[in-house]
């Protein structure tokens, strides 16, 4: 059983392990990065630290929201820091994290971030690992 | 150097430390390839350092132990117990003789040749002898990496809180005495964060510096003459990163003393100076450091690189045959590989490269070879900015802000005014600014908010080309700590990294050399190239060249010349024992290689050294040209300095020195010392005396203008006036036979002697 995150993206709810998250903030005012990529929301200002914003939802493909999200989950990805935006957090809660049921296949981006699904009070919630947001880690790392 | 030896004996203290715990495992496991590689780098290690600090016992010890451990390495031997032990012996040795160093104690050096001896294969155990020795405590401690960023995050966390309550302080009314006690904070704050910061970063040049000594001594070890060029010594660098790239540097640069730079006899042989060139570099290039070290020497053969490699069976043939050259060139890397055969205390085997490319790769950097067979080795190490202070400058861009690091930065313009101008070749913009064209970049529409009439040019200098970079506006100046942005936003091309200034607002800056890259600006491979060559020669010294009148081809200094005008041959006389010439009421000395008479005119040159003029008749003036740094000297002294080849041709260069040393005249100038001739035989004076003392650089006068006061005063010695005794006096008898301190008028040696001594000696 390990500690579970669990958040609202996109209006679903998510699951992420806590060992990915560093800390949830409230993220104040973001600097666009111009010419950077739609997910790379732009640089906010966390005490002493630069942490790069991430559009979730811009990440995954879809839509923008109507209302930016505020809240925020900071990650570190290859020793950098990482704020990932998202709608609400729920809870904190220990599950067991089970594969993916056979033939339910994800769509869009959620394809590269989805791990497995927890399943809470039986709804099923899928669980995602961060830097799969993350824009250019994943091909710098190869 | 006593700073270098203290971090030496504190390295060697903290590996020593580390490595125990390898020792012992070598120990149980002789076999195992990485304690081996630790022990080894270890000892290289302190070789190295050994050398430049000028250590011999130390150099003699850690080069035998690197020997015998290098042949482990390349398994001619194999290390069985007694093997170990007599390497572990000199280890301990090498720990003692540097804890005495740093205690200032003698240590007896008898039992080293036992040790080394004791390394020979079939040599007799060394039992180790161990001393007790005393530590010295430490003026200095070492600190985790890690304590000093968090110390450097806790500081930047304090400049923010205290912007903060500056804030609410001013929005909450002013009190006094809050605001003394505030100011009296942000003092403090700002002194605290200029000494944290300071923990940190260092000059390059503390790298550097130990540079010259070691480059003097490697060199003369070896019987070979390098000139080492420093520059960007100013650089300044992470500590860590300096640390780490100490033994990387001291290898490439013996490498290149040792393996690159050629004996004097043969370089001779090859036409190259017989002193070898080494230029050791530091620069900032985007969000790197890049230190480039640069010989003039053989290169890397890697022909033989290649079959060294095949013969010790690291690759195979037909892997080998498929590389390209500069993988071949990469092959230098290979651990335990050497290219030259004979292993010298200097830099071993070859060895060290691969141990250098491990120190550099360790910190993040990269090592780029660029190798010229016969002409040199180009090794330039990239070190990633981890952490750095950049003197910037802000630029707004509509409502955003952005720093340009000000090194780049050439100049700034307001559009505006007869001096910039704007317009489209085509569809590309470009900017006039007082006459040089350059590219201009839009920066608010490279990055996305629309094309808007540029208000402000900052003019930068990017890689082989400058451009210019309009923006809204240019704020002001800080000093900012820039990190690595993360790599999506580097991907971008655009930003060298991220900071955090006072605002509390997070700020990119810009790779100005990125932009133009992104922008597609390409100043060409040849202006590079260009550049580079420039820098590497001197601005030579221009010279008229001319035909004389003998019909040599002949140069002149540019800058001694006034002008070269027409003369009729009229005006040129030989009188007074000498060729003058006059022109404009003036006659000044006039030289001439030929013969000038038979001509109506004859073209003259006039030559000025500041004060005396000559004329310099030739036959025709033919061009201006750069003299070469090399001038073969001329066999006597005389009007001609030297050879140089020009386009082929020799060219005789005249000699300056010479032509005005012989021919100026010692002039009428009008500093030159006032000597006045006094009482009722002043006319005698006037006639015979004035010229033999206009002639020796004296001015001469009968009657003092006002404020004049003269050096000397010459008078008869029967003269009985002694007015002004502030002056000396240079009396004259008629009578060629005088005991007083007189002087005979007809003896001229003596008379100029006493004007000279009364004069303070010209």
């Amino acid at each position: 059983m390990a500690l579970f995150l669990i958040a609202q993206i996109a209006g679903r709810p998510v699951a992420i392990e806590s060992s990915q998250v560093e800390s949830v903030v409230d993220i104040g005012t973001v600097i666009p990065v111009p010419r950077a990529e739609r997910q790379v929301r732009g640089l906010a200002a966390l005490r002493s630290r630069v942490v790069t914003v991430i559009d979730t939802r811009a990440a995954l493909g879809l839509d923008a929201a109507e209302v930016d999200a505020g809240r925020a989950i900071i990650t570190i990805v290859e020793g950098h820091y990482y704020a990932i935006l998202v709608d609400a957090l729920d809870d904190v809660a220990p599950f067991e994290l089970a594969p993916l049921s056979a033939g339910i296949l994800l769509d869009k981006g959620w394809l590269k971030v989805g791990r497995g699904i927890v399943e809470r009070e039986g709804e099923p919630i899928l669980a995602i690992a961060l830097d799969g947001l993350i824009p250019g880690a994943l091909a710098l790392a190869a | 150097m006593d700073d270098l030896l203290q971090e030496f004996i504190a390295e060697t203290r903290e590996t020593l430390e580390a490595l125990s715990g390898e020792i012992v495992a070598w120990e149980s496991a002789p076999d195992d390839r990485d304690r081996l590689d630790a022990i080894f780098r270890f000892v290289h290690t302190v070789k190295g350092s050994c050398g430049f600090l000028d250590l011999p016992r130390l150099a003699r010890l850690s080069h035998a132990a690197e020997d015998v451990l290098a042949a482990v390495r390349s398994g001619e031997r194999t290390p069985d117990t007694r093997l170990v032990n007599a390497v572990l012996a000199i280890v301990d040795r090498i720990g003692e003789i540097v804890e005495a160093i740093d205690a200032g104690h003698a240590l007896d050096d008898s039992g080293e040749d036992l040790l080394i001896a004791a390394l020979d294969t079939g040599a007799e155990m060394a039992v180790p002898q161990s001393a007790v020795t005393p530590r010295s405590p430490s003026r200095s401690v070492r600190l985790n990496v890690d304590l000093l960023d968090r110390m450097m995050s806790g500081m930047s966390d304090m400049v923010l809180a205290r912007n903060e309550l500056a804030r609410r302080v001013r929005d909450g009314g002013a009190n006094p005495v809050v605001e003394a006690a505030l100011e009296r904070l942000s003092l403090t704050v700002a002194e605290m964060r200029d000494t944290v910061t300071r923990t940190r970063m260092q000059k390059i040049d503390a790298l550097f510096s130990a540079l010259p000594r070691m480059v003097r001594d490697t060199a003369t070890e070896l019987g070979k003459s390098v000139a080492l060029h420093i520059e960007g010594s100013d650089v300044e660098l992470d500590r860590e990163m300096i640390e780490m790239m100490r033994d990387p540097l001291v290898h490439i640069v013996r490498n290149s003393i040792d393996h690159g730079i050629e004996a004097p006899a043969l370089r001779r042989a090859l036409g190259k100076r017989e002193n070898g060139w080494l230029n050791v570099a530091a620069r900032q290039s985007g969000n790197q450091i890049v230190i480039e070290i640069a010989d003039d020497g053989q290169g890397v053969d890697t022909d033989r690189l290649v079959a060294k490699v095949a013969s010790a069976g690291l690759r195979s043939d037909a892997q080998l045959r498929a590389m390209s050259e500069q993988a071949k060139l990469d092959l230098i890397f290979e651990p335990g590989l050497s290219t030259k055969d004979m292993a010298t205390a200097i830099s071993g085997r070859g060895v060290g490269m691969d141990v250098v490319r491990a120190n550099v790769e360790q910190i993040g950097g990269r090592i780029e070879l660029r190798n010229t067979p016969g002409r040199g080795l180009r090794i330039a190490i990239h070190v990633p900015l981890t952490l750095s202070i950049m003197s910037t400058i802000g630029v707004g861009v509509r409502d955003q802000r952005f720093a340009i690091s000000r090194q780049v930065i050439e100049e700034i313009v307001r559009v505006g005014g007869d001096m910039i101008r704007i317009d489209r070749i085509g569809d590309t913009l470009s900017a006039t600014v007082r006459d040089r064209r350059m590219p201009l970049i839009d920066l608010g529409d490279l990055l996305g908010f629309g094309p808007r009439p540029p208000l402000m040019l900052v003019i930068v200098s990017a890689s082989g080309g400058s451009y210019a970079l309009a923006v809204d506006s240019v704020l002001d100046h800080e000093e900012l700590v820039i990190k690595p942005a993360a790599p999506a936003i580097m991907a971008t091309g655009v930003y060298a990294g991220q900071t955090l200034p006072d605002s509390g607002l997070p700020m990119l800056m810009l790779d100005c050399a990125g932009i133009a890259h992104v922008a597609g600006l390409v100043f060409g491979r040849e202006a590079m190239v260009e550049e580079v060559e420039a820098e590497a020669v001197v601005p030579g010294v221009q010279a008229l060249l001319f035909d004389d009148l003998d019909g040599v081809r002949r140069a002149l200094p540019l800058s001694v010349i006034d002008r070269v005008e027409p003369v009729p041959a009229a005006a040129i006389r030989f009188s007074a024992g000498r060729l003058r010439l006059s022109v404009e009421g003036a006659i000044i000395p006039l030289v001439a290689l030929g013969e000038w008479a038979a001509r109506p005119t004859v073209s003259v040159v006039r030559l000025r050294d500041g004060s005396a003029e000559i004329g310099y008749a030739i036959g025709e003036a033919l061009d201006i040209v750069e003299l070469p740094e090399t001038v073969v000297p001329a066999h006597n002294a005389g009007p001609i300095a030297g050879v140089v080849a020009i386009d082929g041709d020799q060219i005789e260069v005249i000699d300056l020195h010479w032509l005005f040393a012989s021919h100026a005249d010692a002039g009428t100038v009008s500093d030159a010392p006032l000597c006045l001739f006094d009482g009722p035989e002043t006319a005698w004076m006037t006639t015979f005396l004035k010229p033999v003392l206009e002639g020796a650089g004296y001015r001469v006068a009968t009657a003092l203008r006002p404020g004049e006061t003269p050096r000397v005063v010459v008078r008869m010695s029967d003269d009985p006036t002694g007015s002004a005794a502030t002056v000396p006096v240079v009396r004259l008898r008629r009578d060629a036979d005088g005991d007083d301190d007189s002087i005979f008028r007809y003896d001229r040696p003596a008379l100029l002697a006493a004007v000279a001594r009364s004069t303070g000696g010209r």
